[in-house]
This record gives structure tokens, sequence and C-alpha cells, in this order.
């Protein structure tokens, strides 16, 4: 069997075939016009806006772009260039002849995309409106529900649905069912409706539902997203006169066996089926000042090691399944990292500053929500400090060598005020409530240590480490921990560090991500949805799906 | 609000007047339907008195009754053909089950939806052609016309009907939006495009008669195959009124065309300019107006390739064009069936799944169809001696939806380049001084037995009348 091309994450607005991004004042739009025949495998056509992988990674880049290259943008139109249709979600056939991995990382890959949006919202000043001038359906209705605003044409056909249920057996997985309630509040009832209605809701119900925010007729759909747009955007403190920042291609090279960019290296056993993940603190003097931040532009070093460090994650996570721990390491100063810290809290109002900070905060959550093994290996010449911490801290295990007769060369972690909440967690906690479930005195002890170095002993004590194992015991404590790891089931390592990583409240992205997605992805592997006759399967073709009746 | 005498107001074989559901249903939807007959019907007809054909039951007797009538007071009846006993699904997964009398609840969705699609164009039909009355160039078709109009207003009703029994609330909303919608209203459009076009002339509207109103015919056809009896059993009727339809187009077409040929020989010119001066449409444009007519038309049939022709069909839904008399397994699965594609600049024939490419079975069917008409056209040519042949365009041209949307091909079906496109479009396609010329000839001629000087006068008239008989009385 051949392999299939790589996954690449990285993309630009020249090259792509599925959206148009245009801007205009304070307003970017973002159009979908999914080329039919751009899918990402071959085997089925996008038709009607539906999307596939490859779509995605566009707009991943799109949104990407308008938070670092156009700073005076405040809110952003989607909406379609195709008639009388908006989106109608992701493609079935792709789904049909994807494999369960491919198909639970893409819902995972398109679910961090739309949170984005909410991420963006919530902390970035930049606003989404989704104007849905046609059918809205599956996938595309939640891409709108991710949005802060929905305005929905009132042409008297065009509703908004989420049809999965009665349509293909399945459920309306990425944040779907989850937003319909957390987010809209739509009574469960009406939710029950609308999620075993085909055709869906439209106009005047659609927004006594709640399922939109407002409805507008053709003749005054683009005056109204228009206002609305400029409304939306109000609030904002994203900067109008500011320079933006262009997101150079990023420099790296891909190996048979390795990752290799500026800042960050991924080196793969494949024989052990493990990745090492090397990630350089800055080198070298760096901007402190916004000018010269603005200035090193895309070069600016956290800003670097973000978008690098995105790319490793998901071309990890898409092209290397079998590979099943990541290993950690950092290689650097702790001094220029915790500088790194001080320049990003100094100047976090600053838009460049505070964009790269919820990249970076962002990626950090795409580690959390991998379905990987992580460990962290803290060695000599390691910088676990502050926001490089957080690499240790967001890992299943992390194991502190300590070096007993070698005081200067034994490597320390330093907590520092990044680690108390500049990167939540998808939960909305930091790595360190998470770790210690907001129980006071373990935090508050941990916070007076702040900003000192602390040996494996010192961190082991305060619960900041898994393990410290000395010298001698290091090879074999740390060769074990990892084989052991590895050779048990994928599956239910999968399932019971999603549990323990994600311990404490829930919101609503926990949901998305825990309760929806594992009802999802159980429902995915059921025959009534895959089997021969499951309803996947046979959409479209004109066989009938047949179920197995009983309920389980 | 008055109560209706529903047996003597809306003739009907349904037993109307016992059943509960349906009084409260048409109470309060036909006033609005008169309010919209009144608001977006025939322009300026509401006093005229019409010889007009209504049907009072389904037997031989009752479906064809005469007389002048105003058209608010038609009495739009509700009919389906008798059932027909033990009647067996004959077609998809269902196949040798009794057929349903109620709708199931697996496929309200679809069916509801076909109804809705189906029924739009009724009303849309009827607001497309409302100030064609202005310009009849006869009495004779002006009756015709406005026969043509209550009848769309009907099949309407039907259709409502159906939505109204079966399917609850639903299906009562659903009613009133078929009278929201209104052709051509950028807010409010009727849902297939084809139907938001004006029917600007005469002669567009005998092409659309025949054209498209043979497309009713095709997916009533298709209907009428129905596991759904009701269904079945609704769309049987409307067919036969459906007939009269496509011959208003034939006939119309027909007339113009043979007045042509008529002033052709007079003169001795076939110069499009001289027959223009003598008030006739030349053959040319008469070909132009019939390539946009067919190539809108067939566009109607929706994807060559789709996954709903495909559910509809295994599902009992809707069946193919003759679905009984065909030879095959009458399940589909596994077959084949070619459509059209454009690969790097050439037409090729690619083999998809018959079940999903149903919608291009019945255009083909459709196609087939039509030309047979355009032959009996060219019979009138042929007969005054004229060496010109009309022709249906090639499949693949002007079309607008399916995999050959874009296309530009010339009409016998040759792959041009956009240039050659952009050159030739107004040899092909009717332009806009074509389309000025057509409607510079619009005047209504309202004298008994007078027609147009672009037309000739029928054969005959209508239910053994005289052609000069006063088809509409003006008051």
């Amino acid at each position: 069997m051949s392999h299939p091309p790589r996954v690449d994450y990285q993309t630009n607005p020249s090259i792509y075939r599925h959206w148009k991004l245009s801007f205009d004042g304070p307003v970017a739009t973002l159009t979908a016009d999914f080329d039919e025949d751009g899918g990402l495998r071959p085997g089925y056509k996008l038709k009607l806006n539906s999307y596939d992988l490859g779509v995605d990674i566009e707009l991943n880049d799109a949104v990407n772009r308008i938070r670092f290259e156009h700073p005076e943008v405040r809110t952003v139109v989607l909406t379609s260039a195709k008639d009388r249709v908006f989106c109608s979600g992701a493609n079935i056939f792709m789904l049909g002849v994807s494999s369960h991995a491919w198909k639970v990382n893409f819902c995972k890959f398109t679910n961090e995309t739309r949170n984005g949006l909410e991420d963006s919202s919530k902390f970035g000043g930049l606003k989404f409106l989704a104007a849905v001038n046609g059918v809205c359906a599956g996938g595309g209705y939640e891409l709108a529900l991710a949005c802060d605003e929905i305005i929905l044409v009132d042409d008297r056909s065009s509703a908004v649905s989420l049809p999965e249920v009665p349509l293909l057996g399945v459920l309306p997985g990425t944040g779907g069912l989850t937003r319909l309630t957390d987010k809209r509040h739509v009574r469960h009832d009406l939710a029950d409706i609308f999620c075993t209605t085909t055709e869906g809701v439209r106009g005047q119900k659609a927004k006594a539902w709640g399922l939109v925010d407002d409805i507008a007729k053709p003749a005054e759909f683009a005056a109204r997203i228009r206002q609305r747009a400029l409304e939306l955007g109000a609030g904002s403190d994203r900067p109008a006169g500011a320079r933006g920042v262009a997101l150079t291609p990023i420099r790296r090279r891909i190996e048979d066996d390795a990752l290799r960019y500026a800042n960050v290296t991924v080196e793969i056993d494949r024989a052990k089926r493990v990745a090492i993940f090397t990630v350089k603190g800055p080198q070298g003097p760096q901007p402190s000042g916004v000018a010269d931040i603005e200035a090193a532009g895309a070069e600016w070093y956290p800003l670097a090691l973000a978008r690098e460090l995105e790319d490793a994650i998901l071309s990890m996570r898409t092209n290397e399944l079998d590979i099943g721990v990541w290993v950690i390491k950092t290689d650097g100063e702790a001094e220029a990292v915790l500088a790194m810290d001080e320049t990003l809290l100094a100047h976090q109002d600053h838009w460049l500053v505070r964009e790269t900070i919820g990249y970076l905060r962002r990626t950090l959550s795409r580690f959390d929500l991998s379905s990987r093994s992580l460990f962290a290996l803290i060695e000599p010449g390691s910088c676990f400090a502050g926001s490089f911490l957080e690499l240790a801290l967001a890992c299943d295990r992390s194991y502190h060598l300590a070096l007993p007769d070698d005081e200067a060369r034994a490597p320390k972690v330093i907590v520092g005020e990044a680690n108390f909440g500049l990167y939540p967690m998808a939960t909305g906690q930091s790595r360190l409530q998470r770790r210690f479930y907001g129980e006071q005195s373990p935090l508050d002890a941990v916070r007076a240590k702040a900003g000192r170095p602390l040996d494996a002993d010192a961190a082991f004590a305060l619960g900041l480490v898994t393990s410290n194992p000395d010298d001698i015991d290091w090879p074999d404590e740390t060769r074990i921990a990892i084989e052991e790891r590895l050779a048990m089931s994928p599956d239910a390592l999968t399932g019971m560090e999603a549990n323990l990583r994600f311990n404490g409240q829930e919101n609503m992205i926990t949901r998305i991500f825990g309760r929806l997605s594992a009802w999802q992805n159980w429902i995915f592997q059921r025959p009534n949805a895959v089997g021969e006759k499951g309803a996947l399967k046979v959409y479209g073709k004109g066989d009938k799906a047949a179920f197995d009746w009983n309920r389980v | 609000m008055s109560a209706i005498d529903y047996s003597e107001k809306i003739p009907n074989n349904v037993d109307l007047g016992e059943d509960r559901t349906l009084k409260r249903a048409l109470e309060q939807w036909q006033p609005h339907y008169l309010d919209w007959w009144n608001d977006m019907g025939p322009d300026g007809s509401h006093n005229l008195d019409v010889y007009l054909r209504t049907a009072v039951s389904v037997d031989p007797a009752g479906w064809a009754q005469f007389g002048h009538v105003k058209m608010p007071d038609y009495r739009w009846g509700i009919f389906l053909n008798p059932a027909e006993k033990d009647r067996k699904i004959h077609f998809g997964e269902h196949k040798g089950a009794d057929v349903w009398q109620d709708v199931p609840g697996e496929y309200r969705a679809n069916l509801r939806r076909i109804i809705v699609t189906q029924g739009d164009t009724e009303p849309a039909s009827v607001e497309q052609q409302r100030h064609l009355g202005r310009t009849a160039p006869s009495l004779y078709d002006l009756r015709n016309l406005f026969q043509v109009n209550v009848e769309e207003g009907r099949h309407l009703w039907a259709m409502v009907y159906l939505l109204h029994k079966y399917f609850g609330r639903d299906g009562r909303e659903e009613g009133e939006a078929l009278l929201e919608r209104r052709s051509g209203q950028q807010d409010n459009p009727r849902i297939l495009q084809a139907f938001n076009e004006e029917t600007p002339d005469w002669l567009s509207f005998f092409m659309f008669t025949y054209f498209t109103d043979r497309d009713g015919k095709f997916q009533l056809c298709a209907l009428a195959e129905s596991s759904f009896d009701p269904l079945a059993r609704t769309t049987r009727f409307m067919l036969t009124e459906e007939a009269h339809h496509m011959f208003v187009g034939e006939s119309g077409v027909s007339r113009v065309i043979q007045r042509t040929c008529q002033v052709m020989r007079e003169l001795k010119t076939d110069d499009p300019a001289q027959l223009r001066a003598a008030g006739v449409i030349d053959l040319p444009t008469i070909q132009r107006y019939l390539n946009f007519h067919f190539s809108v038309t067939i566009d109607l049939f929706g994807a060559d390739e789709s996954s709903n022709a495909a559910t509809f069909y295994s599902t009992g839904l809707k069946g193919r064009f003759e679905e009984s008399k065909r030879d095959d397994d009458h399940v589909l699965k596994g077959a084949g069936y070619k459509v059209l594609q454009l690969r790097d600049g050439r037409l090729v024939e690619a083999e998809v799944p018959m079940l999903n490419a149903l919608n291009e079975v019945l255009r083909d069917d459709y196609i087939k169809d039509s030309i047979a008409g355009i032959e009996r056209w060219n019979k009138v040519i042929e007969k005054a001696g004229i060496a010109f042949r009309l022709r249906a365009p090639h499949k693949a041209f002007h079309r607008s939806i399916g995999t050959l949307a874009g296309a530009k091909l010339s009409p016998d079906g040759r792959v041009v380049s956009e240039a050659e496109w952009a050159a030739k479009v107004d040899q092909w396609l009717p332009s806009a001084s074509d389309r000025a010329f057509v409607a510079s000839l619009m005047g209504r001629v309202a004298e008994p037995g007078k027609f147009a000087n672009w037309i000739a006068p029928p054969a005959m008239g209508i239910n053994r009348q005289p052609v000069d008989f006063e088809y509409v009385r003006f008051n």
C-alpha cells in the first residue's frame, strides 16, 4: 500500500482554493467558495460548499493572517460566494471514505479552529459575524455557531439545520450540540426538534428559537451585515493605524524522520514509536520594547516559536499516527525565557504582543488535546522556566533529573508569573490550577518559590514534577517508563489521558472535546453509522440504512 | 370568518365537507388564496367573463365542463384519480409492499420537500404570466392563457390539499408560504430559479408552455409512480390538465411558424429584416427562443449526479417516467447510466451509478418527448415548401446546473472558446434586439375571430365552438 502524501498545514492566500479574503477598513470578509475539485484526497467532490481538512487548513491560516497581518480588523464576516448556499458542512463522501483516525483528527482540528474564533473574540478583540446567505447545514451551522452572532437571510428558503442524526446517523460533532445548548441556550426540547429535522428551521422561527440572532431580507442583507459588523467591532481596541506583521513562510526542513525548524526540532524514532520534541529558548539579544517587537515581526522569537510549534504538533498528529509518545525537552537559558516572559507581560495590552500570547495559548492547548502520551524530560541544558515550564506542566508525566553531586549542572525549573494564568487551558484554568485542583495551599507554596531555580528535589517536593530520579536511576527509569507506556492500548491511553488531563471543572469547550467528541467517536465506530448498511456509508447512494434497533 | 359550503364552492372527491382537518385548514387558506389571486393573478382580469373548462368530477362527463365564469369565482376543485385497489409499491426498496395511505414519518421531510417544490412552481407561473393578458393576440389565445392560469391555480390547491391533509401544522405553514413567495422578487423568490424569470411576450409564453410545462409533465409522471398513494393519485389527475398546457404551447408556436411561412411565401424571401418589416417573427429568431427555453428547462431536472435523486427513488417517493412500462428490476442497484462530462475541453461519456443518475434519465426521456413536437413544427415548414429546420440544441448547450454548468458549447454540441461564444451568442440565444422586436409586435386583439398579424388562427375553436366565438367577454 502506498502512503498518502503528508498533510501540510502551511498555506497562504495566494494559493487558497477555497476561501477568499477581503478587507474593508475594520471589517474583513472571509468568503467561502470551495473548489469542488480541490479535495485533499481523491474520491469526493466538495459540492455545495462542503468541506474537508484542506478547507479548514485554509480557514485556520486565514484567521491567523487577520489576527496578525491586519490589526485594523475588528470584525470578521464569514459568508459564501455560492448561490443560495452558505456551507453544507463536512463532506459526507469524504467521511464515508475516511479511516476512523482521519475523521477524528479532522474533527479535532476543525474544533480547534472554531474554538480559536471564540478565543479571539474573548481575548483578542476580534469579533466574528456569520452572514448566512443560503443553506447552512451541519458543519456549516456549527461554523456559524462559533461566531459571535449569526444573521440569516430571510428569503423563505434558506434554513439553518443540523441534519446529522436523521440523515447520517451521527452527531453534529463539531460543537453543534454543545453550542446549541451551552452558548445559545436553545431550549432542550426545541433543540431536540431542530436536531431531528432534516430541513432545519428558517426565518422568524429560527430567530424565535434562538438559532440565529437576526434575520434580514435579501435586499437589505448586505447593509445589515455591514452595519452589524461595525457595531460588533465598535468595542474592540484593535488599533486602526498599526502596521500588520506579515506571516512569512516558516522555515523548516522536513526529513524522513525529523521536522527541523529554527526553534523546534522533532526527531522520530520509528522503531521505538517515540518522537522527541526539543524546543530551543531565545538566543542572543531580544527586543524588549514594542517598536523593536513590531520591527522583528514574524521573526520575533515568541511568535516564531508559536508558529513552529503549532506546525509541528499538527503535522505529527496527522502524519505520524503510530508515534505514541511525545517526549518534550527544552534547550536554552532559563533567564532568556524569563526575560521573554517579562516582555510579554509588560506589553500584553499591545495588540501584537496580545496576539502572540494568544497564539502560544492556543498552541499549548493543542498539546493538551493531542491524543499522544506526553512525557517531559528535564535534563541539563534545559530551560523549563515560566512559559517553557508550561510545556512540562502540559505533560502527563515529567521526569526531573537530580544531580546531587553537581549542583551547578543540575537542571532547574523556575516558576514564573506566566504560569499563573497567562495560558489557560481549555478548562479556563492555568495548568498549575489544574495540577492542584485549585487548592490554595499547594498553589501558595509554589507561588512562594516563584522566580527561584528549583532543582529536582525541590520541584518534586512542591509537586511540580512527577519524578526526580538521580543520574544513576535516570536512564532506566525514563526508558522503562516510555517502553511500558508504548506497550499499552493506544485507545485506552487516549481515553485515560483525556480524563486525567481535564480533571476539574467542565465548560462548553471541555464538553465539546469530552462529552460530545466521545459520543461522536463511539457512534463513528458503530455499525449503525459505518457498517455495510450504516447511515453514513449508504448516504447518497440510494441505499437505505439498516439499523440494529437495540439501544446500547 | 364565514362558513363555506364546501361541496358547492370546491368541487371535490375527497369528502371535504366531512373532514374536520381539511375544513379548518382550508377555511384559513381559501381566503388567503383568493387574496393572492386578486393580487398576483392575471392583471386586470377579475371582471372578465372567460369561457373556461372546470373540473367538477373525475369521470369523463365531469372533468371538462365549459362555461363563462369570472376567474375569482372559478371553482378550484380538489380531485384525486380513483384509488386503484390493492396498489403495490412497484420500485425501490419497498417494492411489493402496499402503497402508503399516510405519510411514513421516516419520509416526511423528503415528501414535504417534493410537494412544496412542485407546488411552488404552480403559482409561480401564474405570476410570471400575469401581464400577458394585456397583449393577447386574440380572444382565443387570451382564453387559453386564462385556462392555463386557473389550472395552475388548481394544481396549487392540489398540492396544498396534500400538505394540509397529511403534514399537520408543518404542512399548513408550508401552504401559507406557497402564497407568500413571489416570482422574481429578490427578497422573496420562488424556489426554482427558472420560475423567477419573466415571461415577457407571447412567443416566450408558448415556448414556456411547450417546454417548461412539459418538464412539469415529466415531474408529475415521476410523482404519479409514488408509493405515497395520495400523491400518485393527485398528480395523475393533474396530468390530464397539463396536456392542455402543452397543447397551448405546441399549437401556439406552430401557428407562429405557419404565419411566418405564409409571409415568406408571399414575399418570396427568407430575409429576417424583410420579414420583420412585414410584422412576423423570422424562423432564426424562433430557433433562438427555442434554444433558450429548451436549455433553461432541461436544467430544471437537476444535477446529473444526485444523491437526492437516488434517495427519492430507492425510498419509493419518486419513480421514473413510465416506471411500470420499463423492463428492469425497478431497484436499479448496481446498474449504470452514461452521463456527459466535459473533460480537458472534450465531451466524454462517463458511466455513473444509475440511481444517482435518475435526474439525467428523466431529462433524457424529456428530451426525446420534446423533440417529437419540434418535428411536428418542421412539418409545418416543410408543407410550406421552405428549406429550414428547427432543431433542439445539444444537451450541453447553455447549461447552468450539473457538471456541464458553464461549459461553452455551440447549439450543435461543439466545444467553443470564450471568444467564439461571445461572438456568436446572439446567433444562438435571443438577443436584446430580438426580444425588443418580439415585444414590439405585442398588442391586444380583442375582437372575436381576429388575430394579430404575427400568428395564424387555429384550425378549430375550443370545445367545438367556432374560432370567432366570444371566448372572453369584457364587461
